[in-house]
């Protein structure tokens, strides 16, 4: 019968409406996935990164558990992973940037449970503008703002272009808001960089600052507000750029009704870092005595904002948190992953969802390699490839659900495409709590 | 005579799709094992698409091939590579208690490897 | 399979909802509530707590404190430095570990309410949009039933309605909110106040007929139409209201008005203490007491209730819903300043303060505070709150309590404080000393009926088992501090001093009813304005995990 046969076909081929994509930071949540045999063949309104990101997240064909290179079972890895945290007397977690909220509180329950250092991937990305902000605070509002009132964007040391593709049609230049009906008609877009990149194609005004001068660059326009008077010859000898053109800057700023700074890894990641956020969480403070003014930094992974969150609420520190003494202390710097690696602290690790062995400092891999840890990732990687235990995981908003945090802190739920064979992350974490509740003799009532 | 430059390590899209494709693809390897340098200072070091410089910063060195960085995007006197694991290896282990490393705008030498010759 | 019964022999029972003042009886306790004793003699409880000369009365209610969601987790991030001076609580082999200072960690929240007695907690402030990440926090805390208001008076659909006169599409569009977000209650921040703060630098409206512009709406009308819709749905707490200009010299008529524009409807304001000034714009020499005239007013009008946001002297955290009011006490204090607004809704403001003693503005916030519980004449329209942690902590309940049983130690704070307090209030006159059972009014009993929480505040048969067990002292701070055993859903969560178990708690929200043909219309708004889809904005039944919708 020919109805049977094409409700068979039209069975195999299933609509996601309303998916949300957790590459980036954008966490856009407005994506239409078509599925056929548990692959995903189309992402409609996704970008480059996000096509990317749903296309080829396939399911892996690889044992979901790995011990020392040899497949066992999960509850064998479980048992292997407790021990090794459970041992260890400088244990840390790390990662969590990538796997949903639900997942991450079992990682912190982990922590807190055999005494470890916590930190995510926020300590090498804007842990420096969490410090910032614990010194000034920030002035800030959802993306839905920007899009409804930002009528002066600025974006400085980010190149949304290449690192968040959506970032100017979704949120901040092209969308036509309530009190900017245009559009990006209505709309001034300055971008300030060291680099003349995608992004700066972008901008109505483009300011080339030198490298490593971005905290004088902020600290000539938090003069000029205040009307204070200042030296051209060496503001632009300093920053490369003509005095006039900052006066000029600042003078749009104050016309504008609501200003935005976008700001990125650029600030963070040079020279000053902290002090560099700070200057520019400062300005935006001060701008609010002429206009509204906000910033946002623009967080890179899916749900960095989420481990952020969850960190948070559960220790009272954002990241770089340690348990050894059985509460949690902070301390950028002593608790942070980059430095208990490289200065050969810890003695074994869990990583959640990312990639240290990629993307960290020479001695600070050559030191994970050298103790045993535990991994969890959808794919295979540099880390995966180094762990005692290695878990493959079912991948967040594709296999499973949960709730991310976009870079505004707004909560998303995912809605999942397809069903993997691999664990979550969260159903990995919690084998491994398991373990470690009975080794530790700790049983929460 | 290796001479010095400023290094910006930073995220490229094709290295974000890489990530997604899989980190021992040709797409993320190529992206992430290749220098940009200014058109100028290609020219000036007479440097084509291809030819290898030796990279050494404070924390270690590498080999790799250059390429031109698109019209104006890299002014003269700075370097930009995708992040992965050849910018990791320049990148020293201190935070200066920030618990970030410096990651992006520090100093390199670069040595040219294999010059053309002159035509 | 019989359940466990468990019985509280022989404690001095206060539950003043059903007229028990201080008798010595029996509870008994199965399924987690409160059950007819057993009629059948031979029928033995599975445990006995032994109460014999100890105070019993139901677990304490919070009716407005900051325990949970974007402001409260953004104020933990911030303050690092004082979490590493306060006492730490540590892991232990049933609890987590967690931070104190001003704004405690999740499950240090928890672990501490109940340390102190207390059962139910109600947060004050959510913007919808974040509303599952107040849940997701929830879920971290422990050892409470709680549940949060949810922000609605900035809100642009709202606004929109009320200018365009649509008392049918504001009622569907409080009871459809209310719902998305699996929230309690509708709450009013500086109605209209925060959108103008959104427009324009320094922006707020000034009184209760200040325009807001764009939508053209007051905030009278804000207030009004939300009470009268909010009342007509029916709901166990109709709406919560911070008033317009908190913390201004010479607020208090704004008070007053914003109790009239509830044109006899139910409406509860909160810490009022914070709205009770009088004194020139803007001029803090003239700064006095009003809580004279406000308090007769409320005196007279049985439609309102108020909690009274006390403020104790230290350190603590300003966090607020009122974007503005973040401005001006930053502009004020000079300290680190978040302001974050969220789209189409709401502001958020925090900055860290110090409430000091020697301080003549700040020791006369105290002493208003203090006015408000001794000149509100009936105990249930009043409810203890430091609006946690603006005015300070709640962990200063059981100081509060001290400061309203016992007059003499009251008088002995007060001689501290600058001589003008006594000229500027009326403190140093009031010789009232709360009892037992007024202090079980306004500690459970008052605040669960004005939260329309049958169940709750009381120990009648049918009641959930929450309850406190205290050892009598005649210092009350410390009879109140230390609960000898604490009883949440008829499980022991502390005895001693001692925690033996950490219930996750209820989730209680409402569920009202709306016209489903309404949605359509809210949902073409928001697709046009926000910046998520409108299928990923309501919060799924899968985020909650013991809950009660509360008719």
């Amino acid at each position: 019968m020919a109805t049977t046969a094409d409700q068979a076909t039209q069975s195999e081929l299933k609509i996601v409406e309303d998916a949300t994509c957790t590459f980036c930071g954008c966490v856009c949540d407005d994506i239409t996935l078509k599925v056929q045999d548990n692959h995903i063949v189309e992402a409609k309104k996704a970008c480059i990164l996000g096509k990317a990101w749903f296309l080829n997240h396939d399911i892996e064909d690889r044992p979901s558990c790995l011990i020392d290179g040899q497949p066992a079972e999960l509850e064998a890895g479980y048992r292997r992973a407790a021990e090794i945290l459970c041992q260890a007397y400088y244990p840390i977690v790390y990662g969590l940037s990538d796997s949903p909220c639900e997942a991450q509180r079992v990682a912190v329950s982990i922590g807190d449970w055999v005494g470890a250092n916590i930190d995510t991937t926020t300590s090498v990305c804007h842990g420096p503008s969490g410090m910032a902000f614990q010194g000034v605070g920030e002035v800030t509002a959802t993306l839905g703002e920007v899009a409804n009132r930002g009528d002066l964007i600025i974006f400085w040391g980010s190149n949304p272009a290449e690192s968040h593709p959506r970032h100017f049609t979704k949120y901040s230049l092209m969308p036509k808001g309530l009190f900017v009906p245009n559009g990006r008609k209505d709309r001034t877009c300055v971008m300030v960089d060291v680099r003349k990149t995608k992004s700066a194609k972008a901008a109505d005004l483009f300011f080339q600052i030198r490298p490593r001068k971005d905290f004088e660059a902020l600290w000539t326009l938090r003069a000029l507000a205040k009307g204070i008077p200042l030296d051209a010859q060496l503001v632009e000898q300093e920053t490369g750029i003509e005095l006039s053109r900052w006066q000029e800057l600042m003078d749009k700023m104050k016309a504008s009704k609501f200003g935005v700074i976008f700001f990125g890894m650029g600030l963070t990641m040079t020279r000053g870092k902290h002090c560099n956020s700070e200057a520019l969480l400062a300005l935006t403070r001060d701008m609010n005595a002429y206009t509204r003014f906000i910033a946002k930094p623009n967080r890179g992974h899916g749900n960095v904002t989420g481990a952020d969150n969850v960190v948070a609420w559960r220790t009272g520190y954002q990241f770089g948190v340690n348990h050894a003494r059985g509460y949690p202390r902070f301390n950028p710097g002593e608790y942070t992953t980059s430095d208990t690696l490289a200065r050969r602290e810890a003695d074994a690790a869990l990583i959640v969802a990312s990639d240290p062995m990629s993307n960290f400092s020479q001695p600070a891999r050559e030191h994970l390699a050298s103790i045993p840890y535990i991994a969890l990732d959808p794919k295979d990687t540099p880390t995966m490839r180094g762990a005692a235990v290695a878990f493959t995981v079912a991948t967040y908003g594709i296999n499973t659900g949960g709730t991310v945090y976009r870079m505004d802190d707004v909560p998303i739920p995912l809605r999942p495409a397809f069903p993997s064979p691999h664990p979550s992350d969260q159903a990995v974490l919690e084998g491994i709590e398991r373990y470690v509740l009975q080794m530790r003799g700790v049983g929460v009532l | 005579m290796p001479e010095t430059f400023i290094l910006i390590p930073g995220r490229t899209s094709k290295q974000g799709c890489g990530i997604s494709e899989g980190k021992f693809k040709e797409n993320y390897l190529a992206e992430t094992s290749v220098l940009q340098v200014a058109p100028q200072d290609m020219q000036r070091l007479q440097l084509a698409q291809g030819d290898r410089v030796r990279i050494r910063s404070e924390w270690g060195q590498i080999e790799i091939a250059v390429t031109a960085a698109k019209s104006d995007e890299l002014p003269p006197g700075l370097l930009f590579i995708a992040y992965g694991d050849q910018s990791s290896r320049l990148m020293g282990g201190d935070t200066h208690g920030s618990g970030m490393p410096t990651s992006k705008g520090f100093d390199v030498e670069l040595e040219v490897l294999s010059p053309r010759p002159a035509e | 399979m019989t359940q466990s019964l468990l019985k509280i022999a022989g404690g001095t029972v206060y539950d003043p909802a059903n007229g028990i003042d201080g008798q010595v009886r029996d509870l008994w306790i199965r399924g987690g509530r409160i059950v007819e004793p057993p009629s059948d003699p031979a029928e033995r409880p599975t445990q006995t707590i032994d109460a014999a000369g100890m105070v019993v009365m139901p677990g304490g209610v919070d009716i407005h404190c900051h325990i949970a969601g974007p402001k409260v987790n953004v104020a933990r991030k911030m303050r690092p430095e004082e979490k590493r001076k306060a006492p730490p609580v540590m892991r232990t082999a049933n609890t987590h570990s967690g931070t104190m200072g001003s704004v405690p960690s999740t499950f240090a929240t928890g672990y501490k309410y109940a340390g102190m007695g207390y059962t139910t907690a109600f947060d004050a402030a959510i913007p919808p949009l974040a509303a599952r990440h107040a849940h997701e926090e929830f879920h971290d805390t422990p050892c409470l039933d709680k549940g949060f208001y949810v922000l609605m008076g900035n809100n642009h659909y709202l606004m929109q309605a009320i200018h365009d006169g649509e008392s049918e599409k504001l009622r569907t569009f409080i009871a459809w909110l209310l719902g998305a977000a699996k929230g309690y209650a509708p709450k009013l921040v500086n109605p209209g106040g925060v959108e103008v703060w959104k427009h324009h630098a320094s922006g707020n409206v000034s009184g209760l007929d200040s325009i807001v512009d764009h939508f053209d709406v007051t905030p009278r009308q804000i207030v009004a139409e939300v009470a009268r819709a909010a009342n007509d749905i029916g709901l166990p707490h109709p709406v919560h209201i911070h008033c317009n200009n908190l913390g201004m010299p010479g607020n208090w008529t704004t008070t007053l008005e914003t109790m009239k524009a509830l044109e006899g409807h139910r409406g509860h304001i909160t810490h009022i203490q914070f709205h009770s000034y009088g004194g020139g714009e803007g001029d803090e020499n003239t700064f006095n007491s009003k809580v004279a005239p406000l308090a007769e007013y409320v005196n007279a009008n049985e439609n309102i209730t108020i909690d009274v946001g006390q403020v104790m002297f230290g350190e603590t955290t300003s966090m607020t819903g009122d974007g503005p009011l973040g401005y001006f006490l930053h502009n004020v204090y000079k300290g680190k300043w978040f302001s974050g607004d969220t789209e189409m809704e709401s502001g958020c403001g925090i900055t860290p303060i110090r409430y000091r003693q020697k301080s003549l503005v700040h020791a006369l916030q105290w002493a208003i505070g203090l006015e408000w519980y001794l000149m509100v004449d009936d105990p249930w329209r009043v409810v203890m709150s430091t609006d946690h942690p603006n005015g300070g902590s709640f962990l200063a309940y059981p100081q509060i309590i001290r400061l309203l049983m016992d007059r003499s130690y009251r008088q002995d704070v007060l001689k501290t404080c600058p001589a003008k307090v006594r000229e500027r209030s009326q403190l140093g006159d009031l010789n009232r000393e709360y009892t037992l059972s007024e202090i079980a009014i306004i500690t459970r009993a008052g605040p669960a009926r004005i939260l329309g929480l049958t169940d709750k505040g009381h120990l009648g048969v049918g009641a959930d088992a929450d309850v406190t067990v205290y050892t009598p002292d005649e210092n009350k701070e410390t009879m109140f501090a230390l609960p000898r055993h604490v009883i949440k859903g008829g499980r022991v969560m502390i005895e001693h001093g001692e925690i033996r178990s950490t219930p996750q708690g209820k989730t209680l929200h409402v569920s009202p009813a709306y016209d489903e043909g309404g949605v359509a219309d809210i949902r073409t708004w928001f697709e046009k304005y926000y910046s998520i889809r409108f299928n990923n904005y309501a919060v799924d039944a899968s985020y909650l995990d013991e809950a009660e919708a509360v008719p």
